[in-house]
Order: structure tokens, then C-alpha cells, then sequence
């Protein structure tokens, strides 16, 4: 059986002390050791970013692709190889901003992915500038007087995005073995699943801190009434989060929306049996394109 | 009355063109008509001027019929099929004397003193598909009328008529059929058999008549590609429609993505994962693909692009021809690294050349682009069958488990002497890395020391010395000892090869040199060429001479005239003529 240190290099890690990527990969380092994963059956698709520097500190197969555009790089390799576990590691900047387009378009699509959103509400890498998920009034150095744009609730999206997005978490790497949990379940589940990591970023987000976060969140599934399967609720509960001056509100952790249905790949009968990469590679009759040239 | 000797008529040789509004169905008249004359063992070249809309423009089909090989259409014509005035208006000053024109005169008034030595054979064709309920048949009726005219055998065309439309079912192909007919009777009935072009059907074996992006696309599906992700942009288009339609006959996924970043993205992926994946587009998509052409450098990823050119920038022309991204596509992206490009000159090298872009990027995992443009993606030729035995299929060094359980420290970018390291597949185990975007040690491990970053340079470029050797030096074609050359590449091919011809009925000794390799740049030839006795001409679609610019800074030499055009249009092979006459 593999362990969580199955999946670590031999690189000294240089994230700061105390960012938020320790506990995500606390947690989904031991997901993949309780989903008895060897480190060969993980593609890592990195983006660019402070999450994305993981790249270094994760074994396994690893790609560290564009700033924005992991998501289309995992799309590729899942098509090319349905028998590997896909999972994109990127930043709130990276998916929801410069790579948002792709991000809406693998939702629609259902493409059988995992996306791990390192959500520190803020650039980190490029020192410190707001973020889509940064919260109104947050002081950057592209914000002196305060974020003015509306945050982006990035759960309520990909719940708005298609009919039936089939997967939709929030985790808090101030709680690495709740998140390990709701990551299992993402990298279970067939289909596209986005589990967006509260992180706080120790560094140059001064607000959304690890005792802030902590005063807010709570469980979904601490009430046994919620169900995962309503999607009417999910999108309620999705935009509940702290606004005004102090963050007045609560911050709801957990899978908020959970639906089966046929993923992107399965729609192809081309590679239902055999991967493509394990197809062989040889020159077909081309008697069938000919033919239209008669 | 003089009794009217029966003169001589030109038997198969022949411009054609038909014109008329855009959405009425030209496009697949005309290719009826250059499929009529390829089944009849002729010769075809078919080229398309159309605007970018999809009603109420004015398109043409032009097909230039030989009994020999034709390489280019004319810019004079001997038969105008004109669905509407508007075709007749802009047209029919391209008619040679002794001419015709097909045109419904119950539509369009003529005055035959109007067109003193052309010939007007004026069919109801509206009327006549009114009557049989259906305005569409106007095409149908025209064809026939135009091949009783031909004196062409009506087989032919019923036969077509039927294989097209079979699968609309008996009704479909019998009123059809019956529409050609009327047109043809039409003809016979009304008309003396004074039209003085002629065609005949042939023993040879009837050729293909496929397009740039057709061949293109058949170059995938011999390759072995296997996953093709692609947004649509004009004249790249055909290759995503061609490919989906047939991605089951090959198990090839074919994805229509959100844009063309993700599209090289995911082809990038996917190669990454041991798939021979491509993607397509002009230049506009080219420009957003162009980070991740670097992406492909740095981790070593092989990848085939397809760049059909329009002229530019921004939107342009979108569906004219131009040549001018060719220093774009040698540049694009920040930073160097290795890349080839190749550049077919018609369907024959269309087809060849990119099956081998797929074995140039694997053998060394680097982007390869492949370069064509709208004359060369969307002219359709007739062209034997691809020789399939002449394509192979070399991978390059993808390590097998076998290899990867001999060797427990696997490095991806290990330095070797060619520069190129051999890749493991997701999946395998041993061979575990990391395929990174920043510069990295063997491994694949960021790093940013100077040594190392030297050391990785130094083997992404070594790759350039193998790449040297294998790259194919440009084709002569006319009289290899002429004083006179002409020098161009890609598209350019078939109207200069058509011009040759006409440079021979002047009497003036002419070659060609064609470039298909064109980075790195083949050197060889071409500085012999402009170091010998003689008068060299670079001919190019763009306004910059850009290859003769890259000439230049490679060799230190130039030829003596450029002859460049960017209006969109191709050269003429009579205008090549005439532009190179004022220089001899
Ligand atoms: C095309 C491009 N634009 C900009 C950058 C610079 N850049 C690197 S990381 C980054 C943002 C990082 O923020 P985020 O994605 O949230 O990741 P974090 O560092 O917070 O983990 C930017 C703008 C880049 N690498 N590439
Ligand atoms: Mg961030």
C-alpha cells in the first residue's frame, strides 16, 4: 500500500512558513495513499503559481504546464490516457482569472479531472496583487484602496455553468483531514470535480487568515438535513459567505453539489476499451477518406 | 448562303468558371463538374474565390481542365456559367474570344452586341427548376446544359448525380437526373454544336480531387495522429470538419475546443501521454497558441501545428491568400528553442509532409509546424492516390517498460550527445519525472543555476545538428541549367509550375527552386544558386519578402528581383510571366 510519503521528492520545499499549500498537500498526499494510488497512476497537471512550485515537491507524473492553462493541459493527457487519475494543482489567479475560460468550458464539458483550486485569495507568486476570489475592500498592491470589483464565488459559477456540473467542494487547509476526505471523494467521482481549498496565504493576504477562517467555516454535512443532491440548495448555500467591513457571515465547508453522470470521455466509443496512448500506431487504409475524393 | 465550315474545336483543354451568389450552391457545382472531367481520366485545378459571409455575396468556382498534368488556372477563361448578372458583370471581360457564356436570358437581358466575339447560349434555368418545383435544380440544369455544350458524356455526370445523392434516397437522384438531362437536351435542342471546346473522356485512371486541407488531413490519419483538438478559423476549418467526420473510421478523438490556447494545450497533453496529437488554425489562432509553442519547447513535448495563412493582421482577409507569417512562425514565442517548418507546395507534398511532421516531432520532441495558407488548403487538385507504403511511422525514443525496469533513476531530461533524451508515458512505472514548464535540472526539477540552464540550452539546441542533416534541400524544376531562376515556396508551387509552361511557348529558359523546408533553412542549394551566372527572382505572397529576407540573413546573399503581391489573390501564371519579362 502506498503512503503519503510515497508521493514526496527529494526537494527541500521553499512555500513559507505556514502557507496554506502544506496543509492541501497533507491532504491530498494522504488521499492518494487512501486510495491505495501509486505515485505512476497520478498525472499532477501544475499551473503557475506558488501552488504550482508544488511541481517540485510532489512525485508522480508530473506536468507543469502554462500560467492559466493546466486545466487544457489535463484535458489532453485524460483524453490521450482514460486509465490515469488526472488533477490539476492551480491558484485562484491561474483558474478562475487568466485560465477562466477553460475553466468554464471543462465544466461543460464533464471531463474527468480533479481540480484542486489553491483559492489564497490573492497572487502570491508575483508578490501580493488581488485576486478574482479577493474580497471586497481587500488592500493589494493593485488595490491600495481596496478591492472594488464584486468577488467571485467560484462554487455558485461552476454551479451556474451547466445544467448538472457534476462535482462542487470547498475545503480549508487549516483542516487537512476534513479536506483529505472531500478530496477522496473528488478524485472518486467520475466526471469533472472542483474542490476549492481556502488557503491562507501567510504572506500577503492580511485578512483571510487561518484564525479568520477559522471564526467562519462549517460543515455541510454537520446538518443531516443538507443533500449533496439538491442543486437549488448547493447554489443557496454557495453564496453564503462574509461580507461587509468585519466579514460578518458564515463560511459553509464540504460537497455542496454530487451528481452521476456520463463524462466526456464516454461519450467516445474510440476509447472506451483502449486508451488512446495504448493504440498502435501504424498506417491505416485510408480507403475510407479516398473515397470522397472520387 | 456560305456553307459554314466546321471548324476545328479544342478537345480538352479548357477554363471554366461558374459564378453567382454565395449560399446557392457553386461550390459543390463546380466540384460536380472537376469530378465529371476526373472520372473521365482528366486533369483538374480548381480555385475558389469567395467572400466571408454566408448569403449575398459573390462566389466563383474556376477549374482549369487538361488532358497533361494541370498545375494552375488562368486568369482568361473560355466558358462562364452564370447564375446571376453580377457574374457576368465581373467576368465575362476574363473570356477569351470564342467564349460562351450559360446564363438564364428569361433572368438577365444580354444584347449579344454587348459581346461581339462571345458566344450566348441563354437557358431557362429557372423556369426549367421552377416547373420540376424546386429553385435549387438551377445548378443541376446548368450542368447539363454545360456539358451538352462540352459535348461531354451525360454518363457521367448522372452517375455522380446518383452517388451524391443516394443517400437522400430514389426520389432525390431521379429528380436530379432528370434536371441534368433537361439541361443537357436543352442545349442540343437549341443550339448548333458551334462551341469551340471540347471535352472527352480518357483511358487514364481517374485521379482524386482533393483539396490542401484535405490532404492535410489524410497526412493525420496515415500518421497514426490519434487526438486532434481545434478551433475553427478560416482556412483551416476543412481539417476539423474533415477529421471529425471520419474520427471513428480511425479511432481518432476529435474535440472542438473553447479556443485555440487550449487547443495546443491539449494537443500538447496529450502528446505528453504518448498520443500523436495535432491542431490546426491561421494565423489569428496561431498568435494565441504562441506561449504554448515555448511549452512545447522547454518540456520537450513533441507537437504538429498546422498554420493555414490569410492575410493579416487581425482579421484581414479571412478568406484571401497570403503568405506572410512565415517570420512569425520562426520567432513565435518568447525565448529559443528548436522548431522545424515545413511548407507543402500542393496536395501531393500537403499530404507526405505532414505525416512526416509527426516523426520530425517525435524523433525530436519538439514542435513541428506545419505551413500552408487559403490557395493551398482550399484550391482542390487532381492527384493520384497517396502511396501509403512511402509513409513511415518513426516514433523516436519512448522508452518500453522493459527498458524502465532497468533503470531505477529515470531522467527525463538526462543530457546525451544528440540532445535528446528518451521520454517514459504516464502509466509506467520507473518512470516517474517532471515535465517542466521552468528551466530544470535532468530530472525535470526547477532550477535556476547557471550551469545547468547553460547545460539544458545547449542540449535543446544540439538537437539542430541532426535536425541539419535531415532536412530536404529545395526541389529544381524546368531546365536545371537555365540562366534564369525563379524562386518560391510552399503555395507559390503551382502557379510558377504552371507558368513554366508558358515561359516555354515564349521561348525563354526558366527553373524553379521550391522550398518545403524552410526552418531551418537549406542552405546548399540556394547559395549556389545565387552565387552562379544568371538571373535569380524570388516570388512571394506577402509584402516584406520575407524569404528572401531570411535568405539574406542566412547566407549573405539575395536574389536579384522580388516579385511580391499581397492583395489577396495568387499569382497568375501570365502575370508572373509579365512581371518577370520586364527584368530579361
Ligand atoms: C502568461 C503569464 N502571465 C503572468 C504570469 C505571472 N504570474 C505567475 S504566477 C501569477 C499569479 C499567481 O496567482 P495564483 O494563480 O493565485 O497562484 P498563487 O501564487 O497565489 O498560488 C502570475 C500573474 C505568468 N507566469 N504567465
Ligand atoms: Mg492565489
Amino acid at each position: 500500500m502506498p503512503t503519503p510519503k510515497d508521493f514526496n521528492t527529494i526537494n527541500k520545499q521553499t512555500w513559507c512558513p505556514g502557507c496554506g499549500n502544506f496543509g492541501t498537500e497533507t491532504a491530498l498526499k494522504g488521499a492518494l495513499a487512501e486510495l491505495g494510488l501509486n505515485p505512476e497512476k497520478v498525472v499532477f497537471v501544475f499551473d503557475i503559481g506558488c501552488c504550482g512550485n508544488g511541481n517540485n515537491w510532489y512525485r508522480g507524473y508530473v506536468f507543469h504546464s502554462l500560467h492559466g492553462r493546466s486545466i487544457p493541459a489535463a484535458e489532453g493527457i485524460k483524453m490521450a490516457n482514460n486509465a490515469e487519475h488526472v488533477i490539476v494543482i492551480g491558484g485562484d489567479g491561474g483558474l478562475y482569472a487568466e485560465g477562466g475560460n477553460h475553466f468554464v468550458h471543462a465544466v461543460r464539458r464533464n471531463i474527468d479531472i480533479t481540480c484542486i483550486v489553491s483559492d489564497n485569495q490573492i497572487y502570491g507568486l508575483t508578490t501580493g496583487q488581488a485576486s478574482p476570489t479577493s474580497d471586497l475592500g481587500l488592500k493589494t498592491k493593485t488595490s491600495p484602496e481596496g478591492v472594488v470589483e464584486a468577488r467571485l464565488q467560484p462554487l455558485s459559477l461552476t454551479l451556474a455553468i451547466s445544467e448538472d456540473t457534476s462535482f462542487v467542494a470547498r475545503g480549508f487547509a487549516g483542516d487537512a483531514p476534513h479536506l483529505q476526505k472531500i478530496i477522496v471523494e473528488a478524485i472518486k467521482h467520475k466526471g469533472f470535480s472542483l474542490v476549492d481549498v481556502l488557503q491562507p496565504c501567510v504572506t500577503f493576504n492580511y485578512l483571510n487568515t487561518y484564525d479568520w477562517l477559522r471564526k467562519r467555516v462549517y460543515k455541510l454535512e454537520d446538518d443531516k438535513n443538507y443533500n449533496p443532491e439538491n442543486k437549488m440548495l448547493a447554489l443557496e448555500k454557495s453564496f453564503e459567505w462574509p461580507i461587509g467591513p468585519n466579514g460578518e457571515g458564515k463560511i459553509p465547508l464540504g460537497i455542496f453539489y454530487k451528481k452521476d453522470k456520463k463524462s466526456f470521455e464516454d461519450h467516445f466509443p474510440q476509447i472506451q476499451s483502449v486508451p488512446l496512448y495504448k493504440q498502435e500506431v501504424k498506417v491505416p487504409s485510408l480507403a475510407a477518406s479516398f473515397k470522397e475524393f472520387y | 448562303m456560305a456553307k459554314t465550315t466546321k471548324a476545328a474545336k479544342i478537345i480538352n483543354k479548357l477554363s471554366w468558371k461558374m459564378g453567382g451568389p454565395a449560399g446557392e450552391g457553386i461550390m459543390s457545382a463546380g466540384m460536380i463538374f472537376a469530378k465529371c472531367a476526373t472520372r473521365g481520366g482528366l486533369n483538374t485545378y480548381n480555385y475558389i474565390e469567395y467572400p466571408s459571409l454566408i448569403k449575398g455575396g459573390h462566389n466563383t468556382y474556376q477549374v482549369q481542365v487538361g488532358a497533361d498534368e494541370v498545375f494552375f488556372v488562368s486568369n482568361k477563361i473560355n466558358l462562364l456559367v452564370a447564375l446571376d448578372k453580377e457574374t457576368i458583370d465581373r467576368h465575362s471581360q476574363e473570356l477569351n474570344p470564342g467564349g460562351g457564356i450559360i446564363y438564364d436570358g428569361e433572368k438577365i437581358n444580354l444584347d449579344a452586341k454587348d459581346y461581339p466575339q462571345i458566344k450566348l447560349y441563354s437557358v431557362p434555368l429557372e423556369a426549367m427548376a421552377l416547373e420540376r418545383k424546386n429553385r435549387l435544380l438551377k445548378n443541376t440544369i446548368a450542368l447539363g446544359a454545360n456539358l451538352a455544350l462540352l459535348d461531354y458524356d451525360l454518363e457521367i455526370l448522372l452517375s455522380m448525380i446518383s452517388d451524391i445523392f443516394k443517400r437522400k434516397g430514389e426520389a432525390i437522384v431521379k429528380m436530379n437526373t432528370d434536371a441534368a438531362r433537361a439541361g443537357y437536351d436543352y442545349i442540343k435542342n437549341n443550339f448548333k454544336a458551334d462551341f469551340g471546346f471540347k471535352l472527352e473522356k480518357m483511358s487514364n485512371q481517374p485521379k482524386m480531387v482533393i483539396s490542401g486541407n484535405e490532404a492535410i488531413a489524410c497526412g493525420m490519419q496515415a500518421a497514426g495522429c490519434k487526438f486532434f483538438p481545434a478551433y475553427p478559423m478560416t482556412p483551416a476549418t476543412s481539417i476539423l470538419h474533415f477529421l471529425k467526420a471520419k474520427e471513428r473510421d480511425y479511432n481518432m478523438v476529435v474535440v472542438q475546443t473553447e479556443d485555440e490556447i487550449s487547443a495546443l494545450a491539449m494537443a500538447i497533453g496529450a502528446n505528453y501521454a504518448g498520443v500523436r496529437s495535432a491542431t490546426a488554425t491561421s494565423g489569428g489562432g496561431f498568435s494565441l497558441m504562441v506561449e504554448h509553442l515555448g511549452l512545447s519547447g522547454i518540456t520537450e513535448t513533441p507537437v504538429v501545428v498546422v498554420n493555414s495563412q490569410r492575410p493579416g493582421p487581425a482579421t484581414g482577409l479571412p478568406t484571401w491568400t497570403e503568405q506572410a507569417d512565415l517570420r512569425f512562425l520562426i520567432h513565435a514565442a518568447q525565448g529559443e528553442f528548436s522548431r522545424i517548418i515545413l511548407a507543402p507546395g500542393d496536395a501531393n507534398e500537403a499530404f507526405y509532409l505532414t505525416a512526416e511532421a509527426f516523426n520530425l516531432a517525435e524523433k525530436y520532441q519538439i514542435p513541428v509546424i506545419v505551413l500552408s495558407d487559403k490557395l493551398l488548403s482550399e484550391s482542390y487538385e487532381s492527384t493520384d492516390e497517396f502511396d501509403l507504403s512511402k509513409v513511415k511511422i518513426e516514433r523516436g525514443e519512448i522508452l518500453s517498460d522493459a527498458d524502465l525496469a532497468s533503470n531505477q533513476n529515470y531522467l527525463r531530461y538526462k543530457i546525451t550527445a544528440s540532445g535528446i533524451s528518451p521520454r517514459s508515458l504516464p502509466g509506467q512505472a520507473n518512470g516517474i519525472s517532471d515535465t517542466n514548464s521552468d528551466e530544470h535540472d535532468e530530472y525535470g526539477f526547477s532550477t535556476e543555476e547557471s550551469e545547468m540552464r547553460i547545460k539544458m540550452m545547449n542540449k535543446r539546441f544540439s538537437k539542430m545538428e541532426a535536425i541539419r542533416k535531415e532536412i530536404i534541400e529545395p526541389k529544381i524544376y524546368g531546365d536545371k541549367k537555365a540562366k534564369i531562376t525563379l524562386i518560391g515556396w510552399g503555395s507559390t508551387k503551382k502557379p510558377i509550375l504552371e507558368s513554366l509552361k508558358l515561359f516555354k511557348e515564349k521561348g525563354i529558359v526558366v527553373r524553379f527552386l521550391h522550398f518545403t523546408y524552410l526552418w531551418p533553412l537549406p542552405e546548399k542549394q540556394i547559395k549556389k544558386i545565387l552565387t552562379e551566372k544568371g538571373k535569380t527572382f524570388i516570388l512571394e505572397n506577402n509584402h516584406d519578402g520575407q524569404l528572401a529576407a531570411l535568405i539574406k540573413e542566412i547566407t549573405g546573399l539575395e536574389p536579384d528581383h522580388q516579385i511580391l503581391k499581397y492583395d489577396g489573390r495568387p499569382f497568375w501564371p501570365e502575370e508572373i510571366v509579365e512581371r518577370v519579362r520586364k527584368f530579361i
